[in-house]
């Protein structure tokens, strides 16, 4: 346990100099082709870095408005508020912020850079579909998450992912956009920034990608396993988690609010209830989580 | 190398090592007494609830006196109650009390429709669950502070400066999943 927190620090830590790394990669080119010289990295370094602390921070702030999500009040759900706060005492953590996302889909997150800022956040549809064992059994999960640093990891990959994806569309417009203009009027004065954008967009197209598969890998599918495990052991009880998995897994509607960069977020990816298993799904197949509970 | 030389540095070993087991018993014991703090304040919240409880129960069933007096009676029990074990029996006795309670209510439609009932009842079963849970963080700390006493050579060292076993806490009457109030769909 001591290990995957350790692991977690270490992982945020690089995930954020990789993204400096490539900001800056990304400005030397511009600088380069531009001849701007080095002012273009500096910029990219100034940008990243800014991004970097942005995403520190407000990540977890980034996360709930992303998907929605709204602060529960005790008087609207006083069973919820008292689960939470009985796990709080269990595991020995302080008491998660808790979010109420309105979607019938049942599904649930945790965030936050650390346990004093964790946040839990559920879905209307998991409140009104899962009984109150189950319910327990998913926020204790979604506290092991945040107990064992998860989600700092977690929820600023999905930001930075969601930066880059960001940043990429929009240089793949801006060069469609440039060529189109150019081709329209055949202005040509000089082949030099339409061939920077150009370049830019090919490698940001290619980095996307390679960026949201690094996030996939990150957040490791042991770490479900790992959350499911430390999950039953708040609860004592992980037949409520089991049957919790059951339940919205074989829900078929996808979550609204979810995108592909806070999808591993989810306890059971929003995307794919059934099947779509392979090796480089973000999360465990649920058969198997479900048989590793009921083994305990 | 003297032989003076050599029995100062094991001497020396020997104080720091000394000094290390003594400053882990330290932490063991203040988790055990920060985790029965928790207890303590779940339990001064069940307190807290139990008059209002009374009161509202008593507004629709005047006549089990008998049941109001022996909460009433439990409570102050508990509330006065010094040692672990004590505290265990005390409430152990309430917890059967205030179920006793809340099974008359079950014998008044009109209470159990009572909206302030239905949320002391809620807030009871809340505080029910924090204190199994609590009792749970309470037992783990206890375990992991005996286990370091009784671990060679912390024994040793336990008894000459004075740490003691401390006791598990069971209430029973709590485990969370069958005992719950039922709220689910």
């Amino acid at each position: 346990m001591y290990q995957a927190i350790a692991r977690n620090r270490r992982n945020s830590w690089l995930l954020m100099f990789l993204f400096i790394l490539l900001f800056v990669a990304v400005g030397f080119i511009f600088g380069e082709y531009t001849g701007s010289g080095y002012f273009g990295l500096l910029i990219a370094f100034l940008i990243a870095l800014l991004l970097c602390f942005g995403s520190y921070y407000y990540s977890d702030s980034i996360v709930l408005k992303a998907t929605g999500a709204r602060p529960a009040k005790k008087e609207e759900y006083p069973h919820l508020v008292h689960s939470i706060e009985g796990l709080a005492i269990g595991s020995g953590l302080p008491t998660p912020g808790l979010y109420i996302i309105d979607d019938p889909t049942p599904n649930a997150f945790a965030t936050g850079r650390n346990p004093e800022k964790g946040v839990v956040a559920v879905t209307t549809g998991l409140i009104e579909k899962l009984n109150r064992v189950e319910i327990e059994g998913v926020l204790a999960h979604e506290m092991a998450h945040i107990k064992n640093y998860d989600t700092r990891l977690a929820t600023l990959a999905a930001v930075m992912v969601g930066a880059i994806v960001l940043l990429s569309e929009w240089m793949r417009r801006s060069f469609f956009f440039r060529s189109m203009r150019r081709s329209s009027s055949s202005n040509r004065r000089g082949a030099g920034p339409e061939a920077v954008i150009m370049v830019l967009g090919i490698l940001m197209a290619i980095l996307a990608p390679i960026f949201a598969q690094l996030l996939r890998l990150a957040i490791s599918r042991k770490r479900e396993f790992l959350a499911d495990a430390d999950g039953a052991m708040i609860t004592r009880y992980p037949e409520g988690l089991a049957s919790a998995l059951e339940k919205i897994s074989s829900e078929p509607q996808k979550l609204k609010n979810a995108s592909q960069a806070t999808a591993p977020l989810f306890i059971v990816n929003p995307f794919s209830a059934k099947g779509a298993n392979n090796l480089f799904s973000t999360h465990p197949p649920i058969q198997e989580r479900v048989s590793a509970l009921r083994k305990m | 190398m003297g032989f003076n030389q050599i029995l100062i540095i094991i001497f020396g070993i020997l104080g720091l090592a000394i000094i290390f087991i003594y400053n882990r018993l330290i932490i063991y014991r203040n988790r055990v007494d920060n985790a029965w703090s928790q207890i303590d304040v779940q339990l001064k919240r069940r307190y807290d609830l139990i008059p209002n409880l009374v009161e509202t129960v008593q507004a629709y069933a005047r006549h089990e006196r008998e049941t109001f007096a022996q909460i009433t009676e439990a409570r102050t029990r508990a509330i006065a109650a010094a040692s672990v074990k004590e505290q265990e029996k005390a409430e152990n006795d309430l917890t059967r009390n205030l179920h006793r309670l809340i099974a008359v209510a079950e014998n008044y439609p009109d209470l159990k429709a009572n909206k302030n009932f239905l949320m002391l009842q809620e807030e009871l079963a809340g505080t029910e669950s924090k204190i199994a849970f609590a009792r749970q963080f309470y037992n783990d700390s206890v375990m992991a502070y005996n286990t370091r006493l009784q671990m060679f050579p912390n024994n040793l060292l336990a008894g000459i400066f004075g740490f003691k076993n401390r006791d598990y806490l069971e209430i029973e009457g709590l485990e969370r999943e069958p005992q719950r109030v039922s709220f689910d769909n």
